[in-house]
């Protein structure tokens, strides 16, 4: 009976610790993987620099779109800036760009400084529309394809690795 | 007079109105995860992104969104992780039921145990 009492109570300090152990090194960060599958939702965002709109449906006319959330006091849009006119090389990828809680004039200066890789640019505000995106900071990057499904969501500035792995999902 | 007592009944109407949608506007924020604070609820975080969450959900009250519709959108956005009390779903099954099959085991433990001794006294 004893040795019933010892498994029992080794068995249920086993379980606790395994518990607490991996609760300790169980990364608790927020992740995009549930959202790579799922589809974009119209939204009507206003065109930088210019009168109208940009309405998201419009992507279904592209094989493949780029969503790229960015501003200009935002230092590693700066440090990415590269990698995305080399994605803009892509003829089959539009890059749509969509400057965020920003000023005009500082956007426009860094386009000119950095160029403009950007097919369409848009503008949000508020930081309002962004939601829609799932949008928490930026720099943040999402692959959408002609029907508007999430093909990869990137948060923080896109790498040389995955302007490697863009131009590989958009050949398939 | 008559619109006098009309005009109290709106102001009363209006301010309770009120009310009612800032607790609820408040309830909600409360239950929403800060993804960029360290495990801040929306309403108690400053941060940007906790400024615009709070902004999109009294839009979405004004709009006249109930409460699960508004965690249901931004769930589909931010994935379950934003909510503080996450929705009965077959990957959280374990989350949700695991304290009460833990409970039960517990009861049995014990069940035995007192059992157990009360045998022994009797002998």
């Amino acid at each position: 009976m004893k040795k019933i009492n010892f498994i029992l109570i080794s068995i249920f300090f086993i379980f606790i610790f395994s518990v607490l152990y991996l609760s300790l090194h169980n990364e608790q960060i927020y992740d995009t993987e549930d959202l790579v599958g799922k589809k974009i939702t119209e939204v009507e965002l206003d065109l930088f620099g210019k009168d109208g709109t940009f309405n998201t449906k419009e992507i279904s006319n592209y094989q493949f779109t780029l969503l790229n959330f960015w501003a200009s006091w935002c230092a590693p849009c700066r440090k990415e800036h590269k990698n995305l006119i080399r994605l803009s090389k892509n003829k089959n990828l539009k890059i749509i760009g969509i400057n965020f809680k920003d000023d005009e004039i500082n956007a426009k200066i860094f386009l000119k400084e950095m160029g403009n890789p950007f097919y369409i640019l848009t503008k949000d505000l508020k930081g309002k529309k962004s939601v829609h995106f799932g949008v928490y900071g930026i720099p943040e990057t999402i692959l959408v394809n002609r029907e508007l499904t999430i093909l990869k969501k990137y948060i923080g500035p896109l790498s040389s690795r995955d302007v490697n792995q863009i131009g590989k999902l958009i050949k398939k | 007079m008559k619109n006098i007592i009309k005009v109290i009944f709106l102001l009363i109407f209006l301010t309770t109105n009120s009310f009612a949608e800032e607790d609820l506007n408040n309830k909600i924020l409360k239950n929403l995860r800060c993804l960029v604070c360290q495990g801040q609820t929306v309403y108690d975080s400053n941060s940007d992104f906790a400024q615009i969450i709070k902004s999109v959900v009294d839009d979405k009250i004004q709009e006249g969104m109930s409460e699960k519709q508004i965690y249901n959108f931004l769930s589909d956005k931010y994935g379950d992780w934003i909510l503080f009390n996450p929705p009965l779903k077959k990957n959280s099954y374990v989350l949700w039921f695991l304290p009460y099959v833990l409970f039960v085991i517990g009861m049995l433990f014990l069940f035995y145990l007192f059992k157990r001794s009360s045998i022994r006294k009797k002998q």
